[in-house]
């Protein structure tokens, strides 16, 4: 039977951006990445049509996890003090395109550090590899608000992406990320109402529509992974109607979701198969599957996982 | 939604009097006015009064092109003031042809020639239509979908893309005597013309007249508008000045689920 060819054609395209900057550009990057810039769906329309590559920032924790289920931390056991020794593995033994130090340990419930941690820890995994960077705050507001606009500072000119900001606690993050020059991701509970509104929000400070990455957050593959897949697959659509304020490119977290799942991490569950592939079946799962609604750039932790979708995205974006 | 800014008009006295004194800052004005309140095109129309329509086109495109890169709608049932305008007009962000009957009396081949302007005029030109033939404006439902089907046809024979065809059922003016039965079946007529074509034709209506020579005018004009849309109208020739009305059509568009919902959903419809 013929397969009928559907051509659809749209309007609108997500914003395609460009994150690090080279010593030329006035940063210290050895290589920047772009993603974005798709013109029709996930796999439709022509190759022209499709989006940069989507990339893959694995996660750095600025203290050592402790929390951490034994097959995630066991990659990592050698390098889990040193966020520089951590980042240099996951780049250079991992294949890491991007960075994503997540600062955890400010956290008052956790670690409670302070912007000094968190400005060296910048600077350190700054000097340590040469991909760009994503600075991720702890979630909780007044710390971020504390310490992220310190961790901006001492990246100024490396032009990160950094983030959340959110419809509640937004104006002193979008503040200074527009002074220091970084991109910004705006982040909504599994709401696109709320995710076009904290963009409009961010957009009247000022803050260009076109530096912005969007976060809806992230369901695990069995936990709420539909609601995720739908929302940012409305998003696409949206950005190819022409809705500029909803024409951002896509971040998920996927390691973090992933590995709070019981079947990634129950150790003792007879008939489930072995808990280190498991893990990283579900982590890698859940990133493919999240590929296929639009995401441009995955935070992920497990490498196994990392390298299955890496094999992925080689295959459909060679 | 394709707004098509309707005031560069010459039944306008603004207008008609910066076209007797050639005065185009009062043009410009209204096609930056326009523009920033959401306009997708600008509608020109030289109006009767002038004496030279296609030198008074010319220089209502030139003096619009001096200020603004807003696409165009030439308004004239004139094939040749429509084609005077278009040899001055930029149409690269598109333009249409506002507008051409079926057929007329003395041109039966009225809409040839539109189409045959717009395959001309670049792959992003298009036309309106209206649901008029040589014996004039049809007031019942059947009449209108027949001619808009010859339209559709016609448009089909001739390759040119639906997408480009707008299809507009005419309003008359709800004060007329005995026109007031004429909004429900323009309603009507409308939900049987989208299914005319896949993708089916633009919808469109010049929104204004409906309340010609009524009182609360721009009531009539709004509530008229977001009716419609919920039969598929999809574009209009309207007044993007009127705050309210656009308030209107921002909000008919989320109803709709055209645009998402956001708590700012009037100023985002701004933004788009």
């Amino acid at each position: 039977m013929p397969v009928p060819e559907i051509v659809e054609s749209f309007t609108g395209q997500v914003n395609r951006i460009t994150l690090g900057a080279t010593k030329e550009q006035g940063g210290s990057r050895s290589s920047t990445i772009t993603i974005g810039g798709a013109k029709n769906v996930v796999y439709g329309g022509s190759v022209d049509d499709a989006s940069e590559r989507p990339v893959i920032a694995i996660d750095v924790i600025d203290t050592a996890p402790e929390d951490w289920p034994e097959p995630l931390f066991e990659p990592y056991k050698d390098v889990a003090a040193s966020p520089t020794d951590w980042a240099k593995k996951a780049v250079d033994e991992f294949g890491a395109d991007l960075i994503c130090i997540k600062f955890d340990g400010i956290h008052p419930d956790k670690a409670d550090k302070d912007a000094a941690h968190a400005v060296k820890v910048t600077d350190d995994v700054l000097k340590a590899v040469g991909v760009p960077l994503v600075l991720w705050g702890s979630g909780n507001d007044e710390k971020d608000n504390q310490v992220m606009p310190k961790v901006s500072e001492a990246a100024k000119g490396e032009n990160c992406l950094i983030g959340t900001v959110t419809e509640d606690n937004y104006k002193s993050l979008t503040a200074i990320a527009l002074a220091d020059n970084h991109h910004l991701i705006t982040h909504a509970p599994l709401d696109i109402n709320i995710a076009k509104q904290v963009n409009i929000l961010v957009s009247d400070m000022g803050f260009p529509l076109e530096k912005i990455v969007t976060f809806q957050a992230t369901g695990a593959l069995g936990y709420g992974i539909e609601y995720a897949y739908s929302i940012q697959e409305r998003q696409r659509l949206a950005a190819l109607g022409g809705d500029k304020m909803m024409s951002m490119p896509m971040i998920c977290d996927v390691g973090y979701e992933s590995w709070r799942v019981k079947e990634a991490k129950l150790a003792d569950a007879p008939g489930w198969g072995p808990v280190e592939d498991r893990g990283p079946m579900w982590e890698a799962t859940t990133a493919i599957c999240l590929l296929q609604a639009g995401a441009d750039i995955i935070r992920m932790r497990h490498p196994k996982a990392v390298a299955v979708v890496k094999n992925f995205i080689d295959k459909l974006w060679s | 939604m394709i707004l098509i800014a309707e005031r560069i008009n010459g039944m306008f006295k603004d207008v008609k009097q910066a076209i007797a004194d050639k005065d185009k800052k009062v043009i410009q004005d209204l096609a930056k006015r326009q523009t920033q309140a959401g306009a997708s095109y600008l509608d020109v129309n030289v109006g009767t009064a002038a004496a030279d329509q296609q030198a008074t086109m010319q220089w209502l495109v030139e003096t619009i092109q001096q200020t603004c890169a807003t696409p165009l709608c030439l308004d004239s049932q004139k094939p040749d003031v429509i084609a005077a305008g278009l040899k001055v007009a930029n149409t690269e962000n598109g333009i249409i042809l506002n507008s051409t009957p079926l057929n007329k009396k003395t041109d039966d081949k009225i809409l040839d020639r539109y189409i045959d302007m717009a395959n001309q005029a670049g792959p992003k030109a298009g036309i309106i239509a209206l649901t008029m033939d040589k014996n004039g404006v049809p007031q019942d439902i059947d009449t209108r979908v027949a001619i808009a089907a010859e339209i559709v046809s016609k448009a089909a024979d001739m390759g040119f893309d639906p997408q480009r065809l707008f299809i507009d059922p005419i309003i008359l003016p709800v004060k007329v005597p005995d026109a007031q039965a004429q909004p429900t079946n323009i309603l009507a007529a409308m939900d049987q013309i989208k299914l005319l074509a896949d993708p089916a034709p633009h919808m469109t209506v010049g929104l204004s007249n409906i309340s010609q020579g009524a009182t609360e005018r721009s009531l009539i004009n709004r509530i008229f508008l977001a009716m419609a849309v919920s039969h598929g109208l999809d574009s209009a020739i309207v007044d993007v000045l009127d705050e309210e009305l656009m308030n209107v059509v921002a909000t008919s568009e989320m109803l709709m689920n055209k645009q998402i919902y956001s708590d700012s959903f009037l100023k985002a419809y701004k933004g788009t």
